[in-house]
């Protein structure tokens, strides 16, 4: 009988002590989305610095936010969007990076040096970023696709994707009649769901989808689809058919970074890390495979000009200032989604 | 408004207790009985029920009724009568007159769950009419390939019902099957996806084996004399089926439409899908609401409120069927 005790508690102490020893030595705990990483780079880095990588991943900023609230010290390099990385600064969930050890941030493009989610650029690195556009098939479009006034004309009828998600959609509609993706205004947020009820009633709409929207518009089962950058560029390359613009009533242009959490138990590992993906040839590998842009200067001079001369990717910079950025909307959040279960419902 | 809270402490606590109870129990049980016996079998599965079901059900009904701060509220629930309530309360603090909005009460929670509800019911007819006759037809002994029949029915329900759903994608799409056969005789395209009735159609087809079995089940337990004594004293077919066959099915159809009924209210992802998000069902609104709108006190009282519609409807087919006769098979 005691043996058995003995064993049992022994597992015990075994099993609380495990976590204790893996982020002892060699290891930094990433936490990424979902497919947004060549997974060369990851034993790369392992066998260059002796560091053992821990990799997580997660589909949902809110939902990376949750975790690392609720176990601080479980990471040690996040990858939050714009928003997101503001939210978290806000929340004091995040350390200043020791930029002295992240050398290779230098190679971080100008305008993405003091973004206004982080504006003294203390906590974090842009890791990869994108627009906000329309793709359309060239071969069916009646006209010129340069507002987002296509996306609510009745010619369409029932050949019009939207995104499933309320920030990005309402966006698009705030933008359309002039005012900001960041509206914190009632009444501009409700004229943008009215136009939004309007476009679903008059069937304008054929469906809200997120990850479905690119492999549809390559089978050709739509002919306006609201999209990110990145999905456009994918689709493009499996049907030339297609192409990709950010309307002239300016877009969204988003920034995923790399941070730091305040309780990091490996912030040097991490430093080390982010330091990795910032060098050129490793941005580069990352930027070949996930196909959004890249903030990285050397990685962009190593892609030369298939890199350059792509719009989708590399949009001008009047284009770019034409662009908000996401800003973190807490205090009207409420409005947002409230708004946004009109617009799902509407009949 | 600060976020979402983590799990309130309890909750960690009740759950280490569990297990710490759990394995003081083993141990005590070891030592008293000095060895395993019987009992000892039951308590993997009591802990699995403690850890899965009842601290979660705990988690939802704490949820539902307190606020982001963790204060008692009933504000959730108003939420659920009024949709617009949570965005009121916050446009009034933040000094915005919500009547500037024209807003009324926010219907959306409420007509979706009367359209999810209309949906399950539709959904359960349909299975109920196409279920019948053919668990009628597989269980009928004069016919030999019943029997494979049930198989047939049986061998899709081996692969993952998301990827069934998805498939469907493949034959209604705009340039899928059944639209590219249309063309290929001549006729007009069909829109036949992203709409209440594509969903409805992915509906049935998850669910109809669930009302098959449980029918086909009590028919072929059937006593066969039963039909040749009701034959003998001269029921003509129809009356036969009419006052011995049907009456004794009852409970297997009870059954059948506890099992289809059920998850038709809950379904979820297949709206997503077949429907391209056009109309959310109860389901769909609570995933938006714990997800997207970040909301788990809302999130919670919406799961709850359907928990307890589940619950009456339950009590209510126990009233029809007390012994629970048709509940046997799956």
């Amino acid at each position: 009988m005691k043996k058995l005790a003995t064993l049992l508690l022994s597992a015990l102490l075994l099993l609380s002590a495990l976590p204790a020893l893996a982020q002892g030595g060699g290891v930094v705990n990433v936490f990424n989305w979902e497919d947004y990483i060549n997974e060369d780079v990851i034993a790369m880095f392992e066998e260059e610095t002796g560091i053992k990588v821990n990799y997580m991943r997660f589909t949902l900023n809110e939902d990376m936010m949750v975790q690392v609230r609720t176990s601080p010290g479980a990471f040690d390099v996040v990858f939050p969007s714009d928003y997101a990385i503001e939210r978290m600064i806000a929340e004091d969930l995040l350390q200043p990076i020791d930029f002295a050890k992240v050398p290779n941030a230098e190679n971080t493009l100008d305008w993405l040096k003091n973004p206004d989610y982080d504006p003294e650029n203390r906590y974090s690195v842009p890791y990869m970023w994108g627009t906000v556009g329309i793709l359309y098939d060239t071969t069916r479009v009646k006209g010129p696709v340069d507002s987002w006034g296509a996306l609510f004309d009745e010619q369409y009828k029932g050949e019009v994707f939207m995104m499933d998600s309320p920030r990005d959609t309402l966006g698009v509609a705030l933008k359309y009649l002039g005012y900001s993706v960041n509206s914190k205004n009632p009444q501009e947020i409700q004229a943008a769901a009215n136009l939004l009820i309007g476009q679903k009633q008059k069937g304008i709409v054929k469906a809200y989808q997120v990850d479905e929207t690119k492999d549809k518009m390559v089978a050709g089962e739509g002919i306006l689809a609201l999209v990110w950058s990145g999905d456009a560029q994918y689709a493009i390359n499996l049907n030339p058919d297609l192409a990709y613009v950010v309307p002239r009533e300016g877009s969204n242009v988003w920034v995923d970074g790399m941070v730091i959490p305040a309780q990091a138990k490996n912030p040097e590992n991490a430093q080390a890390f982010i330091d990795f993906l910032c060098r050129p040839d490793i941005a580069q590998l990352n930027c070949e495979y996930i196909e959004y842009s890249s903030p990285n200067a050397g990685a962009i001079a190593l892609m030369g000009e298939e890199y350059t001369t792509n719009e989708n990717l590399n949009p001008s910079q009047e284009t770019i200032d034409n662009c908000e950025f996401f800003h973190d909307n807490n205090d009207v959040k409420v409005l947002y989604d409230t708004f946004w279960g009109m617009v799902k419902n509407a009949k | 408004m600060n976020g979402r809270m983590a799990f309130p402490p309890w909750a960690t606590a009740l759950m280490l207790l569990a297990l710490a109870a759990f394995v003081v129990l083993v141990v005590l049980s070891i030592r008293r009985n000095r060895g395993f016996r019987r009992t000892l079998f039951s308590f993997p599965y009591s802990l699995w029920i403690v850890v899965f079901t009842i601290i979660p059900l705990l988690l939802i009904g704490y949820y539902a009724f307190t606020d982001r701060m963790g204060q008692f509220t009933l504000d959730n629930f108003k939420t659920f009568w009024d949709s617009n309530f949570e965005m009121n309360k916050q446009l009034t603090q933040l000094g915005f007159d919500p009547a500037a909005l024209g807003s009324a009460r926010g219907t959306v929670n409420v007509d979706t769950l009367v359209y999810s509800l209309w949906m399950a019911l539709a959904c359960t007819l349909i299975c109920l009419l196409i279920g019948y006759p053919a668990a009628l037809f597989m269980a009928d002994r004069n016919f030999r390939l019943g029997s494979t029949l049930v198989i047939l029915f049986i061998i899709p329900m081996w692969m993952n019902f998301l990827l069934r759903t998805i498939a469907w994608m493949s034959l209604l799409e705009d340039n899928g099957l059944i639209n590219t056969l249309l063309k290929a005789l001549g006729l007009p395209k069909a829109q036949l996806m992203y709409n209440s009735q594509a969903v409805l159609l992915g509906m049935v087809y998850n669910y109809l084996p669930f009302m098959v079995f449980p029918i086909y089940n009590s028919l072929s337990k059937q006593d066969r004399r039963l039909t040749e004594a009701s034959m003998d004293l001269g029921a003509n077919p129809a009356l036969t089926f009419l006052k011995v066959t049907m009456p004794l099915s009852l409970p297997g159809v009870v059954s059948g439409i506890t099992m289809v009924f059920m998850p038709s209210v809950t379904t979820f992802f297949i709206p997503r899908v077949l429907g391209g998000g056009n109309t959310e069902m109860f389901g769909d609104l609570i995933e938006r609401t714990f997800l997207s709108a970040d909301n788990w006190n809302v999130g919670s009282a919406l799961s709850l409120i359907m928990m307890v519609l589940i619950l009456l409807s339950l009590s209510l087919l126990r009233k029809v069927d007390p012994e629970g006769e048709g509940g046997s098979m799956i």
